[in-house]
């Protein structure tokens, strides 16, 4: 009798990471369409919308980018709790705070100009959104309280905070009733790249992503972190700060998520108002790991999954598929690349057993 | 507080608190077997479909109620084959089902918002149902939360009292020595997980048949994660997750009757009690046990022996 059986591979198959996520998209992108054939509508046809929509012409790329940008810092910052081995669940609650520091600058400044202004926003955000990052921390460190919980509890808090300024005390009085703050003043408005739809942000997520290479590249704080992440115990007897290093990540994890959420709100809506949470900070650390933590690969995967957000909103619109059709295909590629990791690690071969 | 008052919100409470229970005690079984499934509330919400679903089409509530466990194991299984067999990150596995079954949940749930479906009703248990007091808070519930009680003594028996349950510990805190012994280690954490899932889905179910009877998106609403904190703040024993999850239907009740009576708080800021009392609880909980109780191999995946 045959029996498959699994050996520990002597090093780690390195360049398998890309096939395994080639791989794993391509078996989301079968089930996907099989679960369109399920409901009534034409399978092929979804999948080519789903790819047209995101890639078919230069306004749809632009829209892809637009909507990489929250993703990529959300999930910037994800990562480098991820790597301490802190589960940072929150970026989706940081970036509403983000997006509430950076409101609330916003709207009691209105006359200041933008060389002022942006910069105070950029600053606020980052406070706030770093601010909700580093509770967890505090609690993780201090109550033993496990930071995933907390972290996701601190979300739905968040929202609720951001629904109860929007309906109530920032509310726009000339908005017949909707929930969502008055338009921000010009000078609150981060700018247009030239004549093209993206903005500025863009070359925010670039900079941030690149310094954070070099941080961890080639500082000594940042080896630091990569050491600590590899292994917590040997980290502390080598005399490594841990708990400092915890407290700066989950607060830089924070404030990139504030980024996120300033940008959004100053360039995409020019507003305040609930639809801004969308569920960048959960895709963000889909991410994360998509991109086995690298910064500069993390800009890639964004791009990915925001093209992924774009093609499923043509699809909404050609085929009435609901919008939750994304939350499907992210769950499915990460669930697939996780299941993909064990190649990497080990290898299958067969063996006769007695 | 008069009585008018409190009977009918600590009646509330148990209702409100008996999906949490279900979900909880099942992911103290999968946790047992030294699985982390942060799943919950993926699971849970696909379990609250599957029953609408079975109870539209068939108009046989327990019918949906089982077939809500199996959809639960059938989700919950996908966390198996992902950190069992292929030795994924157990944390992310979970978070990557959250997203998969709530985008599931509202992707074949969309036609469904508003609508109806039969369930469960109240059902006063005879003689004990009339008592003053007592009886409308204990005993004129539905039938799910008497079954939901009974499952508390049920798996407190399974993991202390029986070999199977005890394996399935030894599996949940010392793979290896369990191994050793002869126990089949990977399928232990197979129960535990598909045992687990079921216990949640039919949480799920408690709230589309006899908590709303009501499809809505989002019906979950965290309650899932609740579950999660509520283990940790039960150190893993049945007993205390009976408490627990009363406790956060009676707050989830608390905030739903303010509401009512119209109070001059927003209300977004009374829906933020639920979420703010985990934090606080869980925090009190973690420094009370420092995690003495949490089994020692959980979230450790099994690796293939040559």
């Amino acid at each position: 009798m045959l029996s498959i059986h699994a050996y520990k591979r002597q090093e780690p198959l390195q360049w398998s990471s890309g096939l395994i996520l080639l791989g794993a998209v391509a078996l989301s992108l079968g089930a996907s369409a099989l679960l369109l054939k399920l409901h009534g509508k034409p399978a092929l046809g979804g999948i080519s919308i789903l790819f047209s929509g995101a890639f078919g012409s230069l306004w749809a790329i632009e829209d892809c980018l637009i909507k990489a940008i929250p993703i990529f810092l959300c999930s910037l910052g994800v990562a480098i709790a991820f790597r301490l081995q802190i589960w940072n669940i929150g970026a989706e609650g940081q970036f509403a705070l983000g997006a509430i520091g950076a409101t609330w600058a916003a709207l009691s400044f209105p006359e200041m100009a933008w060389y002022g202004l942006l910069p105070l926003m950029a600053v606020a955000a980052f406070l706030l959104g770093g601010l909700w990052g580093l509770i967890p921390a505090l609690l993780k460190l201090h109550m033993r309280a496990n930071e995933i919980i907390v972290t996701l509890m601190m979300n739905y808090i968040a929202i609720l905070l951001l629904d109860y300024l929007v309906y109530g005390r920032w509310k726009d009085p000339l908005s017949f009733g909707f929930p969502m703050t008055p338009e921000f003043s010009p000078a609150a408005i981060v700018g247009k790249i030239g004549t093209t739809n993206l903005n500025w942000g863009l070359v925010v997520c670039l900079v941030t992503a690149l310094m954070i290479w070099v941080f961890f590249r080639y500082t000594r704080l940042g080896f630091e972190f990569q050491a600590a992440g590899e292994n917590v115990r040997a980290s502390r007897y080598a005399g490594l700060p841990y708990r400092r290093l915890v407290c700066l990540a989950m607060l830089l994890s924070g404030a990139f998520a504030g980024w996120a959420g300033f940008l959004e709100a100053s360039a995409t809506i020019n507003r305040l108002q609930p639809s801004i949470m969308v569920g960048y900070g959960y895709t963000a650390i889909v991410v994360a790991w998509l991109a086995r933590l690298n910064p500069l690969t993390i800009g890639l995967a964004s791009f990915l999954l925001a093209a992924l957000r774009v093609g499923v909103e043509n699809l909404q619109l050609d085929l009435q598929v609901p919008a939750a059709f994304g939350g499907i295909m992210e769950g499915m590629i990460l669930l697939t690349v996780l299941a993909g990791g064990f190649f990497m690690e080990y290898g299958l071969r067969l063996r006769r057993s007695p | 507080m008069n009585t008018d008052l409190l009977v009918p919100l600590l009646a509330a409470a148990i209702q409100s608190g008996t999906p949490i229970l279900f979900a909880t005690l099942g992911e103290i079984l999968t946790e047992k077997s030294g699985v982390l499934n942060l799943g919950v509330e993926g699971i849970m919400i696909v379990g609250a479909l599957a029953a609408f679903v079975c109870a539209k089409l068939t108009g046989n509530p327990l019918l949906a109620f089982a077939l809500a466990g199996v959809a639960g194991m059938v989700i919950a299984a996908g966390h198996g084959v992902v950190c069992l067999w292929f030795l994924g990150n157990q944390v992310v596995s979970g978070l990557a089902l959250t997203i998969f079954g709530l985008g599931l949940a509202d992707y074949l749930g969309t036609p469904l918002i508003g609508q109806t479906a039969p369930g469960f009703g109240k059902l006063s248990i005879p003689g004990l149902g009339a008592l003053p007091i007592l009886g409308p808070i204990f005993f004129q519930q539905d039938l799910l939360v008497y079954l939901s009680v009974g499952v508390v003594p049920l798996l407190w028996a399974f993991l202390n009292k029986t070999r199977w349950g005890l394996n399935l510990r030894a599996v949940g805190e010392h793979p290896e020595a369990a191994a050793a012994a002869g126990i089949d280690v990977l399928r232990y954490r197979w129960a535990g997980v598909l045992g687990g899932g079921f216990l949640v889905g039919l949480g799920g179910a408690y709230l589309s048949l006899a908590y709303t009877h009501l499809w809505t998106s989002g019906l979950t609403a965290g309650r899932g994660w609740i579950a999660v904190a509520l283990v940790i703040f039960a150190f893993w024993r049945p007993g205390r997750a009976l408490l627990g999850a009363y406790l956060f239907g009676g707050v989830m009740a608390f905030q739903l009757r303010l509401q009512a009576i119209g109070t001059h708080v927003p209300s977004s800021l009374l829906l933020m009690l639920p979420y703010a009392l985990t934090v606080i609880v869980l925090v009190f909980a973690s420094w009370k046990s420092r995690q003495a109780n949490a089994p020692a191999a959980l979230g450790i995946n099994i690796e293939p022996q040559d």
